[in-house]
């Protein structure tokens, strides 16, 4: 048995098996398991056998047609037969197909369209000033100065102000994106300059949450020239790499 | 008349953004919506068969001047810089984001059935996509949506414009 080696352009374990339906001429609806399985794990050997990283998720599904295999295998029962639900083991997994394919589809059509500055073009905009090579000094700053200059902030606000009237209404999906429309403008901003814009306590806490939000979401990110010294932020530049 | 349509060429030619007919009433002033959409069409008819480079673009509720496609090559070599483009698994993830937002990531992750962190991190620091809000649902986890900016570079006048997607036909035995 040959098969073809095309694993880089897969995006994942459902392109995979849509690629082995097409690829026997399979109608989707009725995918004989048997023959799926055996070319989906065979294809998960090669894969492992190139060193290619081999995503859990690829291994998720490879028990789920395992499992549905099994199933089929069991004799049905009267008493399930007569029950309302004639239940095919395969239709979450076929639904789940049709659902895939068709955003592909989607993503397909979208390539081609005409694309801004690939396809068509605007007038240039004025290119905004980079942050030169300061940055280059800079070191990132961990969990524990974030929170340390937090501190700072929030005891000098302790102070000024023990009065707190709860009167206003902030999500932190409104902070996270107030703060990323500010960074677009600024390209930088300051820590502290960014819990002080926040005048109740309960402001500074949002602040901080959104901050931290968009570090783990790893969109932002936190340096600082010298110990001590006010902390940035900074947008994350470098390039994702996507499988 | 000739004048204001003069006058509405120059106005898109001289906007950063994609001009909506609201913004060019505004300043046009006594002018109503009807005679404004009559003049662009009116031009984006004469641009089209004037075989010149340009064309004149409805996208992201306003209109545009932009390249026309046969000419791609040498704007990209006038710019020197080739645009990253955007890989196939971020196109899947942005697709769900458009047709299904709000929408969280555990939700494109069922679709796609990978991990999408990192392609949705793509698609946020090249502002296609943006955080919608949050669900309200146990862990509270962000919903994602499409941007303006998103409508600009797909060439698309709203969301409504997009595609239609084939229907999902539920499988019935």
């Amino acid at each position: 048995m040959s098969y073809e080696v095309k694993l880089d352009i897969f995006e994942g374990p459902l392109d995979l098996l849509l690629y082995l339906i097409r690829k026997n001429e399979l109608d989707i609806y009725n995918i004989p398991m048997a023959l799926i399985t055996e070319q989906y794990l065979a294809h998960l050997e090669m894969m492992k056998a190139l060193n290619l990283d081999l995503a859990g998720e690829y291994l998720v599904l490879a028990a789920t047609l395992v499992h549905i295999k099994s199933k089929m295998l069991l004799p049905v029962e009267e008493g399930e037969k007569e029950g309302e639900e004639e239940a095919d083991p395969r239709a979450d997994l076929v639904r789940q197909l049709l659902e895939y394919q068709a955003f592909k589809e989607v993503a397909l059509s979208l390539d081609k369209r005409k694309l801004l500055d690939r396809d068509v073009f605007k007038r240039i905009q004025p290119v905004e000033e980079t942050p030169g090579e300061e940055e280059d000094s800079m070191v990132e700053v961990t969990l524990f100065e974030l929170i340390e200059a937090f501190k700072q902030v929030a005891e000098r606000m302790d102070k000024e102000d023990l009065l707190e009237i709860d009167t206003e209404r902030i999500s932190l999906s409104d902070r996270i994106n107030e703060i990323l429309e500010d960074l677009a403008r600024e390209k930088s901003l300051s820590f502290t300059d960014l819990l002080k814009t926040s005048r109740t306590r309960k402001g500074i806490i949002y602040t901080l949450l959104a901050i931290l939000e968009l570090m783990k979401m790893r969109v932002v990110r936190a340096f600082q020239a010298d110990p001590f010294g006010p902390i940035r932020i900074f947008p994350a530049v470098e390039e994702s790499t996507d499988g | 008349m000739d004048d204001v349509r003069a006058i509405v060429e120059a106005l898109v030619f001289a906007s950063d953004a994609p001009l909506s007919v609201e913004r060019l009433k505004d300043i046009l002033g006594d002018m109503d919506r009807k005679a404004i959409l009559e003049i662009l069409q009116d031009l984006m008819l004469e641009y089209r068969q004037r075989s010149g480079g340009l064309c004149l673009m409805e996208v992201a509720g306003g209109y545009q001047f932009r390249t026309k496609t046969d000419y791609a090559p040498w704007i990209k070599k006038l710019r020197g810089i080739r645009p990253v483009p955007i890989s196939p698994a971020a196109m899947e993830t942005l697709s769900v984001v458009a047709y299904r937002q709000p929408v969280t990531r555990q939700e494109i992750e069922k679709i796609r059935g990978v991990d999408v962190s990192g392609s949705l991190k793509g698609l946020l620091e090249k502002k296609l996509v943006r955080i919608v809000g949050r669900k309200n649902v146990p862990g509270k986890p962000i919903m994602y949506g499409t941007t303006k900016r998103f409508l600009e570079v797909f060439d698309l006048k709203d969301l409504s414009e997009l595609p239609t997607m084939r229907e999902i036909t539920e499988m019935e035995e």
